[in-house]
Order: structure tokens, then C-alpha cells, then sequence
């Protein structure tokens, strides 16, 4: 009996603690939630009467006095098309880099797998402002492609290794029996390689996108124009001005920018555990 | 002989370069549009940077030339020491929740936490803020510690202990956004250390528990030595993430009130974009680029290549 006691009194206070740390992020969810459907909330997070004005946004314009916001349909669609070209630019320039590492023997291959890793480690937030003149330079700045191009650049490196370990688990044999066959090496590439590693490229796509939908520093800094302007700069402009005026309205916008993140979430959370923390040693 | 042993040496040597070549423009194709990304936005930013440095560039882009001026004048610039022993204060203190606390819930989740279903579940609480883009995650922190009777610690410390509203950012800058940070962080040593404790052979356990071995001494003489890397690994990462990173800082306090919570990348920012001084900003992240080439530099020769590759795959 007593030793029972001994085991399960530690175990008891250990959930009673982890609830006790975990409430908090809980609670701010919630928040999000219920603040965005309600006028007033009992306690700070529950909601005493429901109304859809938080989220006005979605179909009238937002105004401060005489500043008028810019339309949300716009400004999403931006989001989309950045994280949309991070993605697709991200997963085939890593598709095909991450081949040449792995199938292929070439001068300085060595020496770019080095660099790769140490350039996995290197802060791209530190060049911020050489990476300003480079995009002025060649202009791009103040344009979504400019974005586009610096996000993929510093995702690279991870990307590509990530990739070229899905290459390097494909059987060589059926690679050799393809130019047997007579294909070339990039026919061998697209037709019979990356169909059969579709988890990985699916895997990197995944990662690519939600990297690109939270994007945050680059296109407050290299996007000036309003109609260049993301979810996370228009939010950020939003929280400035409304912070103390209306809670509601920001939580409603940032639950509307946050739902591609929770539907993958959801989706995907028990794999999501393995698939980014896999194969590691202690 | 010699002589035509040189002659041999010479041709080989002239046969490899052409091979080295042709290999490399068979690989061109696929290396290629890597290449040119990174030599675009790595390699010449940072060589930039360094150029930069030595200008008083402002915000026409003119490159007028002054120098090592930019590096006196960090020297005697009034505000380096307060950001210094800020970053210092920022980097070690947030290091010590990511690390410590990390590896707490990844020992309540993964050891004492039986039911793999609810450990995830914990887990998964504790990954909400890294998925959450950095914007919603500071109006989250903005509305917990907003200084009226909306904000929730301000309902929470008026309702348990009878306490008037307080502005908790502009009190303690630093410590809400070491918290804030600190928060992040440790569900990445979450996640880790709990896969590390997950490797570890069974056996260890059981034949600790046979020979009567409490949790604590579980804890102490199995867990700990098997994860003394992963430990050592998520300290140094970390450091120069936090270093280097300065979003949330940026998002919650903007480095204020007073440059109370400026740090040394932030400062860098601030002194780039909101004084358009580009030439002293570029200075000041020269500073940041060597520290962080030492930590990434150490932690190749510490960790090798394949384990750099195999862990840590989310960025902080």
C-alpha cells in the first residue's frame, strides 16, 4: 500500500503541474476564440453574447477616424501567392539539388555539402540589411518575388538535405534499370524517382508553406506598398492601432490567419511529432 | 625517368581538370538554380555586410567610404553597454527555460506520462506557439499582460491577490520577453530530449526498476547521461538562434521602453531601418556574423555533420 503511494503521489503531482503550466497557452486559445465571437467575455475568456461584427473585416472596409484599412481579400490573396511561390520554388529547386548530392559525382560536390550544413546553421535574419541592397540592387525590392526569392534562399540548405535523404534510401537498381531503358537523367529524375519519394516532397511542401504563410520580417521589411502588404504586416499595422480600441476585431483577424495553420495541425499533428523529429539518436 | 614521370603528373593533372569540369556541367543542371540562390543571398550579403561595414551608407545606398569610423563609433556609442549586458541577460536567461524547463516536460511527457496519447496531447499544447505565426503569438502575449483590466494576468492578480492593474511590459521588458521566447524554445527541447529518452533501450528501465531504483534515480543515473548530447546540442543551437533571432523582441517591445529590451541583432535593425544609418547597422551585424560563424564552426567540429543534419529540423 505505502509503496503505492510512493509511486503514484510523484505521477499525480507531475500531471497536476503540467496542467498547471499547460493552462496558459489554453487559456489564450481560447481566448482567440471566444473573443472573436463576442462583445464581452466573463472572466477574460468566456463568452457572454455572440456577434459576428468582429469579423466586419471579411466584408466592409476597417476604419480608424479618417484612416481607412486596406480590404482583407486582397492581402490574403498576397499571403497565398507568397507562400504558394516559396513553396513551389522551395520543393523543386530542392528536388532537384538534393539529386545531384545524392546520385551524383561531380568537382565541388563535397565542398557544397559542407558549405550547406554550416549555412543551416548561419542566421539569414543577420544579413538583413546587405540582403536590402542586394534586392534594391537587382529590383526586386518592394516586390513579392523579391520576398519570394530571399525566404527560398535561406530554406535551401535545410530543404535540400531534408530531400536528399529521401533520394538517398531510393534503390539504385531501378534507377540503372531506367537508363538501361534509355532515359536520361532528368527523365529518370521526374518519371521514375520522384514519384516513389512523394512523402518527402510532401513533407517539404508542408514545411515550405507554413514558412512562408507566418513570414513576418521580410515583407515588413522589404514590402512598403500597401497593396504588396501580407496577413502578418496587415496584422501587425492592425495591432498598432487597435490594440486598446478592440480586442475583438484583432482576435477575429488573427483566428482568420490562423486557419490554414490549424486545419494542418489537425491533420496532421501524430505524424507531424515523428516526421520532423525522426531518426534521432541520443 | 623523373622527367617523364613529371610529364605523366602534368597530363593527369590536365586530364583531371577537364574530368572535374565535365562533371561539374553535367551536374550544373540540378546544382545550378541552388547555387546561384545561395551565392545570390548568402554568400554576397555577406560579403556586403562586410564591405558595408566600412561606409556611412544611409538611406541613398551611396557607398561613401570612412573607414573603420563605424567601428569607433560602436566603441564609444553610449547605448553598446546597456545592449550588451541585455543580450547577454536575454540570451542566458532564456537559454536556461529552453533548456531546463524542455527538458522537464519532456521528462513529465515522454517518462512519468505512461499513456502515449496523453503525453502527445501535452506535447501538442506546447508545439500551438511554434506553429502559430509570430504575429498572433505577440497579440496573444499583448493581450495577456495588457496594462488594463482587460488583460488577463491583470484580471488573475486582481482577482487572487487584490492587485491594481499593472503595465507589465513597460515594468519588465525583459523578463516578458525572455518568457515569451523562453516559451517557444522549450517545446523544441520538448520534442528532442523526449525523442532521446524514447531511444533509449528498455531494458536500462527494467533493470533499474529491479534493482529498485526510484524515478528520481532513474532520472539521474539512466536519463541524464543518455542525453547529455542532445543537451549539449540543443545549448548551443539555441544560443545562436537566440542570438541572431529577433522577432518576437521586435513584435512585443520593439527593444523599448528606453532600450530596455534592445539586444544586439535588434540593434542592428533599429539602426538600419528606423535611423537609416545602413553603414553603422552593417558594423554592428559584422559583430553578429563573426560570433555567429564561431558557434556555427564549433558546433560542426562538437557534433560532426550527420547529427547537425538529424536534429533540430524546426527553426527557433
Amino acid at each position: 500500500m505505502r509503496q503505492q503511494i510512493k509511486v503514484f503521489l510523484p505521477r499525480i503531482f507531475i500531471y497536476l503541474l503540467l496542467i498547471f503550466v499547460s493552462l496558459p497557452i489554453v487559456i489564450a486559445y481560447l481566448w482567440l476564440f471566444s473573443s472573436s465571437i463576442s462583445r464581452e467575455l466573463t472572466f477574460g475568456v468566456l463568452p457572454r453574447s455572440f456577434t459576428l461584427d468582429n469579423w466586419r473585416f471579411l466584408w466592409s472596409e476597417i476604419k480608424i477616424g479618417t484612416k481607412v484599412f486596406e480590404n482583407i481579400w486582397p492581402v490574403t490573396f498576397n499571403s497565398i501567392l507568397l507562400a504558394g511561390s516559396i513553396t513551389v520554388a522551395e520543393v523543386i529547386i530542392s528536388l532537384l539539388a538534393g539529386f545531384a548530392l545524392s546520385r551524383m559525382n561531380f568537382f565541388g560536390k563535397d565542398y557544397i555539402m559542407k558549405t550547406a550544413i554550416i549555412l543551416h546553421a548561419f542566421p539569414g535574419v543577420a544579413l538583413l540589411i546587405a540582403l536590402f541592397y542586394v534586392l534594391n540592387f537587382i529590383g526586386l525590392l518592394d516586390k513579392i518575388i523579391g520576398v519570394v526569392m530571399v525566404k527560398v534562399a535561406l530554406e535551401l540548405p535545410m530543404a535540400t538535405w531534408m530531400i536528399k535523404g529521401f533520394f538517398d534510401e531510393f534503390p539504385w537498381d531501378i534507377e540503372w534499370a531506367a537508363y538501361i531503358d534509355g532515359c536520361t537523367r532528368f527523365q529518370a529524375w521526374y518519371r521514375i524517382i520522384l514519384p516513389q519519394i512523394k512523402p518527402g516532397i510532401a513533407a517539404v511542401a508542408i514545411f515550405a508553406f507554413l514558412a512562408g504563410w507566418s513570414e513576418f520580417i521580410y515583407s515588413y521589411t522589404f514590402l512598403f506598398s500597401s497593396e504588396n502588404y501580407t496577413l502578418a504586416v496587415f496584422l501587425k499595422n492592425l495591432i498598432g492601432d487597435f490594440r486598446f480600441l478592440d480586442y475583438g476585431l484583432l482576435a477575429a483577424t488573427g483566428l482568420f490567419y490562423l486557419i490554414p495553420v490549424i486545419v494542418f495541425f489537425l491533420i496532421s499533428q501524430k505524424s507531424l511529432m515523428k516526421m520532423t523529429f525522426g531518426g534521432m539518436k541520443g | 625517368m623523373q622527367e617523364q614521370g613529371l610529364v605523366v603528373d602534368k597530363k593527369k593533372a590536365k586530364k583531371n581538370i577537364t574530368e572535374n569540369y565535365r562533371s561539374f556541367l553535367t551536374a550544373l543542371p540540378f546544382i545550378g538554380p541552388f547555387l546561384l540562390l545561395i551565392i545570390l543571398f548568402y554568400f554576397t550579403p555577406v560579403i556586403l555586410t562586410l564591405i558595408m561595414s566600412l561606409t556611412g551608407m544611409d538611406f541613398t545606398l551611396e557607398w561613401k567610404f570612412s573607414g573603420l569610423e563605424n567601428y569607433i563609433k560602436l566603441f564609444h556609442d553610449q547605448n553598446v553597454e546597456l545592449v550588451i549586458i541585455n543580450t547577454i541577460k536575454y540570451v542566458v536567461f532564456t537559454l536556461v527555460i529552453n533548456v531546463g524547463f524542455g527538458f522537464l516536460l519532456a521528462i513529465a511527457t515522454g517518462y512519468f506520462i505512461k499513456d502515449e496519447n496523453v503525453g502527445l496531447l501535452f506535447q501538442t499544447i506546447w508545439m500551438l506557439p511554434r506553429m502559430t505565426p509570430a504575429v498572433i503569438y505577440a497579440l496573444l502575449w499583448l493581450w495577456f499582460l495588457d496594462p488594463t483590466e482587460v488583460g488577463m494576468l491583470n484580471i488573475l492578480s486582481g482577482k487572487l491577490f487584490v492587485l491594481p492593474p499593472q503595465n507589465w511590459i513597460l515594468n519588465h521588458p525583459m523578463g516578458v520577453v525572455i518568457i515569451a521566447n523562453g516559451m517557444i524554445g522549450a517545446s523544441l527541447g520538448m520534442v528532442v530530449f523526449s525523442a532521446a529518452i524514447k531511444s533509449i533501450p528498455i531494458d536500462y528501465f527494467q533493470a533499474a526498476s529491479v534493482d529498485g531504483a526510484s524515478d528520481w534515480d532513474i532520472i539521474r543515473h539512466v536519463i541524464i547521461p543518455f542525453l547529455k548530447w542532445p543537451i549539449m546540442f540543443m545549448t548551443i543551437w539555441q544560443t545562436l538562434s537566440l542570438i541572431t533571432s529577433y522577432e518576437y523582441i521586435l513584435l512585443l517591445t520593439d527593444g523599448g521602453p528606453l532600450n530596455k529590451s534592445e539586444v544586439w541583432s535588434l540593434f542592428s535593425y533599429h539602426k538600419a531601418f528606423s535611423n537609416y544609418e545602413f553603414g553603422y547597422g552593417a558594423a554592428i551585424s559584422v559583430v553578429l556574423v563573426i560570433i555567429a560563424i564561431i558557434i556555427a564552426l564549433i558546433m560542426l567540429k562538437l557534433f560532426g555533420y550527420e547529427a547537425m543534419m538529424n536534429r533540430g529540423k524546426i527553426k527557433v
